[in-house]
């Protein structure tokens, strides 16, 4: 019955997937792939991946989202995108509201029992580490080493040309 | 879970990528094609975990992991530059800036 509920989170996340990518706004685009986001998390609940589900709420609904919205709030904002928003809110508001109540079901299903137990074997947080800090020590350091290369990438690519610097 | 779960969740894995990709070739928007990039790296994480669900096998949380760390990488540059190329070229058309001059 759990693998039910994996397979509509999965169906929901499809959903959500084809409108983020297909919305000309993009602060809507967004939205949609915060949805998108949950319902994979709803799936990973439901295979028994628990830590998975948790780490994709925190660092991709939480931190890469958030740094998409910041990049979004520095492009300039125009009188008539604020016009198109208002007419926007009167007439689509069906669609975002279906998408809510269809992320609320799954909690529903748990609330009145039906879900039942996980339909595979839940893999602990602690197995996890144990596999990432014992024989993976080496994928770690790569990655590691990937979010340094990230780092001074970013910090060489935001660099401000516009007043060289002076030379000693 | 049996065998034909787990094909069901790659077939759903593979949607997400496909998605991803068809996004990431037919939009113009920078802004627009690192969301869909989000969207085709889920694909891969979404087979991952449930391969791992499948096997009982903490691996495929921890590949799963790894997509991550790559995801965050990625949007850091790839925002990063999006930020740059408007400030110098004033367009987010991935199409006009496709020639490099130097």
């Amino acid at each position: 019955m759990s693998l039910l509920l994996a397979i509509y989170a999965g169906a929901f996340a499809l959903v959500s997937a084809a409108l983020a990518v297909t919305r000309p706004n993009a602060v809507h685009a967004l939205l949609y792939l915060v949805v998108m986001l949950l319902a994979l998390a709803v799936a990973f609940f439901a295979l028994g991946a628990a830590f998975a589900a948790v780490l994709l709420i925190l660092i991709y609904a939480g931190a890469i989202v958030v740094l998409f919205v910041f990049v979004v709030m520095t492009l300039p904002i125009s009188p008539e995108s604020i016009t198109r928003e208002r007419a926007s809110l009167r007439g689509a508001w069906p669609l975002p509201l279906l998408l809510s109540v269809l992320i609320l079901a799954p909690f529903l299903f748990g609330e009145f029992g039906i879900a039942g137990n996980s339909a595979a074997a839940p893999v602990s947080a602690q197995q996890v580490g144990r596999l990432l800090f014992g024989p993976w020590a080496l994928a770690i350091e790569l990655a590691s080493l990937l979010l340094l290369a990230g780092l001074i990438g970013v910090r060489h690519i935001g660099r401000s040309d516009r007043t060289p610097r002076s030379r000693p | 879970m049996t065998g034909s779960d787990l094909i069901g969740m790659m077939i759903l894995a593979a949607g997400l990528f496909a998605i991803g990709l068809f996004g990431v070739l037919a939009r113009r928007g920078i802004l627009f094609q690192l969301v869909a990039l989000e969207v085709a790296l889920s694909g891969p994480a979404l087979a991952f975990v449930a391969a791992g669900a499948y096997h009982a096998d903490p691996q495929g949380q921890g590949m799963f992991i790894l997509v991550l760390t790559l995801a965050a990488a990625e949007v850091a540059v790839g925002l990063a530059l999006f930020l740059r190329i408007r400030r110098t070229s004033g367009t987010d058309d991935s199409d006009i800036i496709s020639g490099m001059k130097g």
